[in-house]
């Protein structure tokens, strides 16, 4: 009976240490990015404008939104982010028409809104940096985060072009060891991972813009029920005393 | 020892009596709350039928208002949640609300069937009471998988997919059966209506009905307690049994002080995890349904996780489908499994007390294996783990005949 | 003794624990009462309209769209504003001085319910039961007709400054909704002042 104890224990820590023994993907260096940087997210929602919006639509965001988010004026976002839009009750429409990016990419640019919960910002962070030369693409690029995407390397005049390097392993496979850069671009390394960040950060924004609200909600509502809890256990004892 | 008792009696005039002439207001609440005697030695085991309660009217409630605003139409519904999310009002509470409730109501039903298992809950006389249960358990997970199709993001097509399409694993009239239950020849706007008048209408009435006939039993019988002892075998001069107190204000007050601390553990979730790392609000269902693209790792919701399992640890898919719906339905029989005489764990032997610690072992590893891919040393641990969850059941009238348990005192044991 | 005191203390937890619970349900009605207020879309779709107005012809209408309501743009010649007092001075009109504040906003409250005598805005829909006036701009036949709305429903009849005859099932003037000109020849309909 200890045995059998002895072995679920053993096969519990094997199942632990699976995920570990598992397939090694590329590993997603963390963004490191704070939702809660105001100055960071309307950097990020002017590079969003400027680079993203041309092809990727955010169909559910509104600009007001964004402007009472970033504590922006409606007339500082008619200004800087909206460029097709005229009210700032629309939503962030891309200028590309859908059917004919579908026909240039082979697929629609997919609507940004949500991305950042479905793929998380760590994956966007890293698919944006991880674009690199590749002659048998049709852009010309590649990307270690979605092999084969049909996206262009957008940013390539901030990040400049780089290169990776594979070594070989065992007989027909190769492992990415790093990138190399190719050409400079107008930002260095570290100005072009904080342009990335800030694009990240918006889009963390945008994926739940209510998140601040809903966390401070969160403490009156807890604070509540803290002395509701208290209220009820003394009615509770009060009731209870006499059962013995 | 001066007991509270009840202020409520019988109307002599007014409006009260006006009521009571044509409705029997006053009697039920004697009937069922100030007069209704529960044992007075509940653990905390005991608050989860109440607080499946609570969860099941913030989910009607919830679910309306949700309803007021989701389009039911393939090409409209997942933008309708986002509309929820952003543009309505407070959407976004009310669906997170719903979503949290949603986990949390298995979460709640399995530990209230867990103490079924540890007190004997289901031994007679309350046999129908366990039965009612588990139909409400299986018209729950019907409700949960339906619900998941709504937002029709990838995981609610995918997850569809994959479950419905084990309907065709019946011989015969399978593939017939899946077209059928989806109304089309894929999963498509039709089936997303259809599930829509279910999980709104269908199956909440039938929830509702079920919840109503499992506490009328209940109480006819009266509510067990953990030393599963029958407390109306020992009664006061009074006709009120030695070991009850009344269910109101005893149970009230003290089920609110638990209702509260569950508000507290759901508002916590819901106002600062409520995605929960995955398992609440799937990555995947951010993204809306496409019909070209799998994703990666299909896996229904967390808590079908377990069955899940257990359907991928056999390596055919008859057979995968017949021993999944067998492990759902086999604790329908727990009450003829079960030949101990003694209903609760504290005064069984160490076999059963050995054998439930493995179950519920085994039950959290096969559900934590569903969500892993079906390679490597997962293989081998969800067989074994499946073969001791069926053994659990199916050797139950063997070991729990054999078991040697304490003696059962006469009064149960309350510590104040 | 101590029971008194214990049934004193029990009354009072109980009436805090019910105020507190109380309070708890107020507040947690609180986001299912909003959700039903007109959403962020429902407010996009109801802003302000803007409608040019110099392609419309003296003694012409057009229909607009606002919040899903037909309005009218008329443009009143000098000919017809001269006709508006005729009715007012027959005493035809049940509210010829638009007494009843919730039909119009203050800048309409004049002889020609409009900021601009020139055009008339006016809702498309009559007091009554709610259908479209037909315009009816010409004199005659009858004698006490100078120009204005009927409607075909029930026979209700509006001057051409949309004031409401007599005699009539219609109970008061047609709706002039909230308007401002934000140039000479266009004006926003849904908003009075500021920016939409």
């Amino acid at each position: 009976m200890v045995e059998a104890r002895k072995w679920i224990a053993v096969l519990v820590a094997l199942a632990v240490s699976g995920p570990a023994l598992a397939a090694s993907e590329m590993k997603l260096e963390p963004v490191g990015n704070d939702v809660d940087n105001v100055v960071s997210l309307q950097r990020g929602a002017r590079n969003f404008m400027n680079y993203c919006s041309g092809c990727h639509s955010a169909r559910y965001v509104r600009f007001n939104r964004v402007a009472r988010g970033l504590g922006l004026s409606e007339d500082q976002v008619i200004e800087n982010l909206m460029f097709n839009a005229e009210k700032t009750f629309e939503t962030v429409l891309a200028a590309m028409p859908a059917e004919d990016a579908a026909r240039w990419f082979g697929q629609a640019p997919p609507d940004l809104s949500l991305l950042a919960r479905s793929r998380g910002t760590d994956y966007i962070y890293n698919f944006l940096k991880g674009f690199y030369l590749d002659a048998d693409s049709p852009t010309g690029v590649d990307n270690m985060v979605l092999a084969g995407t049909s996206m262009p390397h957008v940013l390539w005049e901030l990040q400049g072009f780089q290169r990776a390097v594979f070594t070989e392993v065992g007989q027909n496979g190769s492992v990415f060891e790093h990138f190399e850069p190719f050409s400079t671009g107008s930002l260095s390394a570290e100005e072009y991972d904080s342009f990335v960040r800030d694009t990240v950060n918006f889009m963390e924004y945008i994926a739940e813009p209510v998140r601040s609200t809903r966390r401070k909600m969160g403490v009156w509502v807890l604070m509540y029920l803290t002395v509701f809890l208290i209220i009820a256990s003394m009615l509770k004892k009060q009731i209870w005393k006499d059962v013995s | 020892m001066a007991r509270i008792e009840s202020e409520i009696g019988t109307p002599k005039g007014g409006f009260m009596k006006w009521i009571d002439d044509r409705f029997p207001f006053t009697e039920t609440m004697k009937v069922h709350a100030t007069e209704y005697y529960a044992s007075k030695n509940f653990n905390i085991w005991y608050v989860f039928g109440v607080l499946a309660m609570v969860v099941l009217v913030i989910q009607l409630v919830t679910g309306i208002f949700l309803t007021m605003n989701y389009k039911p139409s393939s090409a409209e519904a997942f933008a309708s949640v986002e509309y929820i999310m952003r543009d309505v009002e407070l959407g976004w509470l009310i669906r997170y609300m719903h979503s949290t409730g949603a986990s949390f109501f298995f979460i709640i039903v399995y530990l209230h069937m867990f103490r079924a298992m540890l007190y004997g809950s289901y031994k007679k006389p309350r046999e129908l009471i366990w039965i009612i249960g588990m139909l409400i358990f299986f018209v729950l997970m019907a409700e949960a998988f339906a619900g998941y199709l709504l937002p029709w993001g990838q995981m609610s097509y995918w997850g569809a997919q994959v479950i419905i399409s084990l309907f065709g694993a019946i011989p015969v009239v399978g593939e017939m059966l899946v077209e059928y239950i989806r109304g089309d020849y894929s999963i498509s706007d039709i089936t997303l209506n259809r599930f829509f008048a279910l999980h709104v209408i269908a199956l909440p009435l039938a929830l509702i009905a079920l919840v109503f006939v499992h506490i009328v039993a209940l109480h006819h019988v009266g509510s067990n307690n953990p030393d599963g002892i029958e407390i109306k075998y020992h009664k006061g001069p009074d006709g009120i049994p030695l070991d009850g107190v009344a269910f109101h204000p005893y149970h009230t007050s003290k089920d609110l002080v638990y209702i509260i601390a569950f508000l507290m553990v759901f508002s916590f979730v819901m106002f600062f995890a409520p995605e929960m790392g995955g398992y609440f609000l799937e990555h995947a269902n951010f993204d809306p349904a496409n019909t070209m693209v799998t994703p990666e790792h299909i896996a229904p919701v967390w808590y079908f996780t377990p069955y899940y399992a257990i359907l991928r640890a056999v390596p055919n898919k008859l057979w995968g489908a017949i021993l999944m719906a067998a492990a759902v339905l086999l604790p329908l029989f727990l009450p003829w499994l079960d030949r101990c005489r003694v209903k609760s764990i504290r005064y069984r032997g160490w076999i059963y007390k050995s054998a439930l610690g493995i179950f519920a072992v085994s039950f959290l590893v096969l559900g934590w294996l569903g969500v892993q891919p079906a390679e490597g040393v997962y293989v081998m641990m969800a067989r074994i783990f499946s073969v001791l969850y069926f053994g659990f059941f199916l050797l139950m009238p063997y070991y729990s005949a054999i078991d040697k348990t304490k003696a059962v005192p006469d009064r149960v044991v309350y510590h104040g | 003794m101590t029971d008194d005191v214990d049934r004193n203390r029990r009354h009072f937890l109980t009436l805090a624990t019910a105020v507190t619970g109380g309070a708890g349900i107020a507040l947690a009605a609180i986001p299912f009462l909003s959700s039903l207020k007109p959403s962020a879309r429902a407010q996009a779709l109801g802003a302000p309209v803007e409608v040019p107005l110099a392609s419309l012809e003296p003694g012409e209408m057009i229909r607009v769209e606002w919040r899903g309501r037909l309005v009218f743009v008329v443009r009143r010649t000098e000919e017809m504003l001269g006709r508006l007092e005729q009715a007012k001075a027959q005493d035809l009109l049940r509210d010829p001085d638009s007494k009843v504040a919730e039909q119009q906003p203050e800048f309409a409250v004049n002889g020609y319910r409009s900021a601009n005598p020139e055009y008339l805005v006016i809702e498309g829909s009559c007091t009554h039961l709610g259908c479209a006036p037909l315009p009816q701009f010409q004199v005659g036949p009858s004698d006490d007709w100078f120009g204005g709305f009927f409607c075909p429903c029930h026979g209700s009849k509006f001057d051409l400054a949309g004031r409401v005859y007599k005699g009539v099932p219609a109970p008061t003037n047609l709706r002039v909704p909230p308007y401002r000109f934000i140039k000479d020849d266009v004006i926003m309909i849904g908003a009075e002042t500021g920016a939409a």
